[in-house]
């Protein structure tokens, strides 16, 4: 039991490479933007796995419960926002994305790499 | 149990994640990421995190859904793809992976009450928070109280984005050449789907309800600004789908939409102003009432309205500036 413990940091692992091979590797633009959503995603894991206490509950204090554990608001507060900041700026890669598109006629790199150089 | 059920949820996680990476079609993958964000949800939940989790749901399986598949209406929906593996990447990503894992064996396990994250500033924000600002989301007062610059900073983030969006795509009748009167009338994108229609028609008041419910209810449950306005954006969304671009725009005009993009954030700063006026730090709330306690809880019903309209009118402009490109 000891070592499940850990699973949440191993696919917190899985998840960043993922979306990092996605990031790096994928020709596509599109492609790339789902990638650094991934790794997003994956970060968000790694803090929200470190606010949970066993037996502990959501930390929303319950009037007259004595002795209730609540789980640590603060990594809580940090993933919240982040993941409304973390759509605006999806967002505006993907405005760039379409802005390429429109301009090259391609999101692939390698493609909008010869269409630079033939220039 | 609930340990046997969270690795089931992270497992399918890994699994939708790859899919997504392999997907040839961009809408597959577009759709995939929708279910990722909704057992990410489900993950949260499961962490504790509930406010969390209502973000992810509604954010990232709601909002930034749509947002994906808007941009991919004005994009080709096929990767084209040669098959050549890239082993140098492979390796980077490999050796990156073993690294991270191995100090993964280094952390504290899953809910270790004796976790360094635990020992620090936390526990004073549980016990205190009944004491100096009495509402029991503890959250909630950390968001928009002990932390407040850090999310007026985050507000502005979002604001400074969505102005971006506007900047590169335009925005008809408010940002670049194009006129309201340009974008297509009409049920353009339901037409031929009459439940959802009808369903979507039914559900649009209750969806605003709720949206109202999270933002003036996120003192007492999970909720709060960002929830609720990503869930208002929401609700204009899909009178957007159902009833039309043109429509949409013709409710709540453009000009206004960048407004109130604005005016969420000046209240937040003004909030923050006032209380120096009255002579304390910025963002204090304590003196915006003869008793601290209850000024603290003004303030921070006043940020969270202001984030609420930020994030709701930044979601939909984003969204209309999207939608109403090329069409």
């Amino acid at each position: 039991m000891e070592i499940l413990g850990l699973y949440n940091y191993w696919v917190f692992v899985v998840l960043l490479m993922i979306g990092l091979y996605a990031v790096i590797a994928k020709p596509n633009l599109m492609k790339k933007l789902l990638g650094l959503s991934i790794f997003q995603a994956a970060v968000f894991l790694l803090y929200i796995t470190m606010d949970k206490v066993d037996g502990g509950t959501a930390p929303i204090i319950q009037p007259g419960a004595v002795d209730q554990l609540y789980s640590n608001p603060l990594p809580q507060v940090l993933i919240l926002t982040a993941i409304v900041v973390g759509i605006s700026t999806i967002a505006l890669g993907l405005a760039v994305v379409v802005r390429i598109f429109e301009a090259y006629g391609t999101i692939e790199d390698d493609e909008i790499q010869q269409a630079d150089t033939r220039e | 149990m609930t340990v046997l059920f969270g690795i089931f949820l992270l497992t399918l996680l890994v699994i939708s994640a790859i899919g997504i990476v392999r997907a040839r079609n961009l809408f597959v993958a577009v759709m995939l990421t929708g279910i990722f964000s909704l057992l990410m949800a489900a993950n949260f939940f499961i962490l504790d995190a509930a406010d969390v989790a209502l973000t992810e749901a509604a954010v990232g399986a709601g909002v930034s859904t749509v947002l994906l598949l808007g941009a991919l209406a004005l994009i080709p929906p096929n990767e084209s793809r040669s098959k050549r593996v890239r082993w140098l990447v492979v390796s980077v990503v490999t050796l990156t992976a073993i690294t991270l894992g191995y100090a993964t064996f280094e952390n504290p396990r899953l809910g270790d009450p004796e976790a360094p994250v635990h020992q620090h500033v936390a526990p004073w924000y549980l016990e205190q928070t009944p004491v100096l600002i009495d509402i029991p989301n503890v959250v909630t007062a950390v968001l928009g109280s002990y932390r407040g610059y850090d999310t007026l900073g985050e507000v502005l983030v979002v604001l400074t984005a969505g102005i971006g969006v506007l900047f590169l795509l335009g925005l008809p009748g408010a940002f670049g050449g194009r006129k309201t009167e340009d974008v297509a009338r009409g049920r353009t994108y339901l037409s031929h789907h009459l439940v959802p229609q009808v369903v979507g028609q039914l559900l649009m008041p209750f969806i605003i309800l709720f949206a109202l419910y999270v933002q003036f209810h996120g003192e007492y449950g999970p909720g709060g600004g960002f929830q609720a306005g990503a869930i208002f954006a929401a609700a204009l969304i899909l009178f957007a789908l159902i009833q039309g671009e043109r429509e949409a725009l013709t409710l709540i005009p453009p000009r206004v939409l960048v407004v109130l993009m604005a005016t969420g954030a000046l209240l937040y700063g003004s909030v923050g102003v006032l209380t120096m006026l009255l002579g304390a730090n910025f963002l204090e709330y304590g003196v915006l009432s003869s008793d601290p306690v209850k000024g603290q809880q003004w303030g921070i019903i006043l940020i969270e309205l202001g984030v609420g309209i930020s994030v709701a009118s930044v979601l939909l402009a984003i969204y209309h500036a999207f939608a109403s490109r090329g069409r």
